[in-house]
């Protein structure tokens, strides 16, 4: 069973196809690859909410389907949840 | 690879529908209550209320036109009533569906008939055309016959992991197989325009779909505005997406890994020929599926993540979804459940079979969840504030 699935092979976001908790250790599967990867949810994450493969700085893009999704607005532990609170869109700016 | 012959009804103009309606179509908002008085009593009709037809000028109206023009020769549609409020624009819809191939449709209008008199007429012709209707016969027909056209919504992340994806698998299927197919929302493909134009088969296409998409930039600039707030919508962020580029690179894996679009529509345009086009459609499920339907398709592939319950009058819409609350707390609106695939316990290919299956039952004649709960938006597109 896995806990996440990542599209391409650059992504650094997984998408949780379970509810997810914070300390609960997660199973993923690249699609792309077939990689299995595992770790640590930060934060407890519902269904379809995203969840960071990486560490990414405040004002980095995010990556998903190997395309830029939209940028940090502030720092990301891998294994945290990933939404509006952090990333915003490059297209339209708040 | 599946069957592909279906039982379609074949018109008289050689296009192929699934559905055999009498429908009754107000020319405009004034006669809607003469169409419905019809439909009331003359069973097995349609009425297709709608808000405008008055005072529309210039390429709104030009839209209008197109679209309750096209409603009316849809292959779907074995003939059609119109009503008007008076003669002249009334003739214009009723010449419009012949010249598309249509001979069964007659005009009624209200000015000096009131409408008693008008519902009189109209109803003694939805009769002949109800009994006639009613011995026509399904009969073989092949899926390159078929025009389909796909568009998703209240999508979420499992749009784009499963189905959306299950969506383009069939696509491919059926661009190879010979059939029309049409995918579209401008808005909506905001943070992925690059990737669609690259998707283009010729180089014209590409050009006509960046214009399109540049017109529509420009158009929304040009109110002063963005679409924060409304793309992505509540719904989707709800379900965990997070920016516009994040929904459109979800909302293109529709259009499969092989198919390349062989031009673009306007809104309502009927394609000239097989094979893959883009449309210039809003991303509101009801206005969308509209102009697809006023276009000519008979069948729609509509992947929802949240949720969205959308149905058309003339057009069958096959509902998919990958989320497994949606499909467990809304099972009555999910025609194919593809949430396997989030457990893997399903392949895309096998969801592809699933889909293909139920688009031939849906052809054949089954019911789509959206026909049995009465869902018949019917929602036409207005570019700008009438005269």
């Amino acid at each position: 069973m896995v806990h996440f699935i990542a599209h391409g092979k650059d992504d650094t976001v997984g998408v949780a196809v379970v509810d997810i908790k914070a300390g609960q250790q997660v199973a993923g599967w690249n699609m792309e690859t077939d990689q299995t990867l595992g770790l640590k949810a930060g934060q407890d994450i519902l269904l379809g909410h995203k969840i960071a493969l990486a560490d990414v700085p405040a004002g980095q893009r995010i990556i998903k389907y190997n395309h830029p999704i939209g940028r940090t607005t502030r720092p990301v532990k891998k294994g945290e949840h990933v939404h509006v609170h952090n990333l915003e869109s490059e297209r339209w700016q708040r | 690879m599946s069957d592909r012959t279906f039982q379609g009804y074949r018109r008289e103009n050689g296009r192929v529908g699934v559905r055999n309606h009498i429908v009754i179509l107000p020319l405009d908002d004034l006669s809607n209550a003469a169409c419905e008085a019809v439909a009331g009593h003359i069973k097995g009709t349609l009425a297709l209320p709608h808000a405008y037809g008055r005072l529309q000028f210039g390429e709104d109206l030009e839209l209008f036109f197109r679209t309750i023009i096209g409603t009316g020769a849809n292959p779907n549609v074995a003939a059609c009533v119109v009503i008007g409020i008076e003669p002249e624009w009334t003739a214009r819809i009723v010449d419009g569906v012949k010249a598309l191939g249509r001979t069964r449709v007659e005009g009624f209008w209200i000015e000096r008939h009131g409408d008693l008199k008008a519902i009189e007429m109209a109803s003694r012709k939805a009769f002949e055309y109800v009994q006639w209707a009613s011995e026509l016969r399904r009969e073989a027909c092949d899926v390159r016959e078929l025009y389909v056209s796909v568009k998703c919504g209240e999508s979420d992340t499992t749009s784009g992991l499963a189905s959306c994806p299950t969506v383009g698998n069939v696509l491919d299927r059926l661009e190879a197989m010979g059939a029309t197919l049409s995918f579209g929302e401008t808005s909506e493909i905001t943070g992925a325009e690059e990737i669609c134009k690259l998707r283009a088969a010729t180089p014209e296409a590409a050009e006509q779909y960046m214009k399109m998409f540049q017109a529509y930039y420009d158009f929304i600039a040009a109110q002063g505005a963005d679409l924060l707030g409304s793309q992505p919508t509540k719904g989707n962020i709800r379900g965990g997406l997070t920016t516009i580029e994040e929904k459109a690179l979800g909302n293109l894996q529709k259009i499969g890994k092989k198919c390349r679009f062989v031009g673009c529509l306007q809104p309502a345009e009927a394609p000239q020929g097989p094979g893959l086009w883009y449309m210039d459609t809003s991303s509101a499920a009801a206005e969308a599926v509209t102009l697809w339907a006023a276009s000519g398709a008979v069948v729609h592939f509509f992947p929802t993540g949240q949720g969205n319950v959308i149905g058309n009058p003339i057009e069958p819409v096959i509902k998919l979804s990958a989320n497994p609350l949606t499909v467990s707390t809304m099972s009555e609106h999910i025609d194919v459940d593809v949430s396997g695939i989030l457990r893997r316990e399903m392949t895309l290919d096998q969801a592809g079979d699933k889909l293909y299956e139920m688009m031939m039952r849906v052809c054949n004649g089954r019911l789509t969840c959206a026909e049995v709960l009465g869902h018949r938006e019917f929602v036409l597109t207005k570019l700008y504030r009438s005269a």
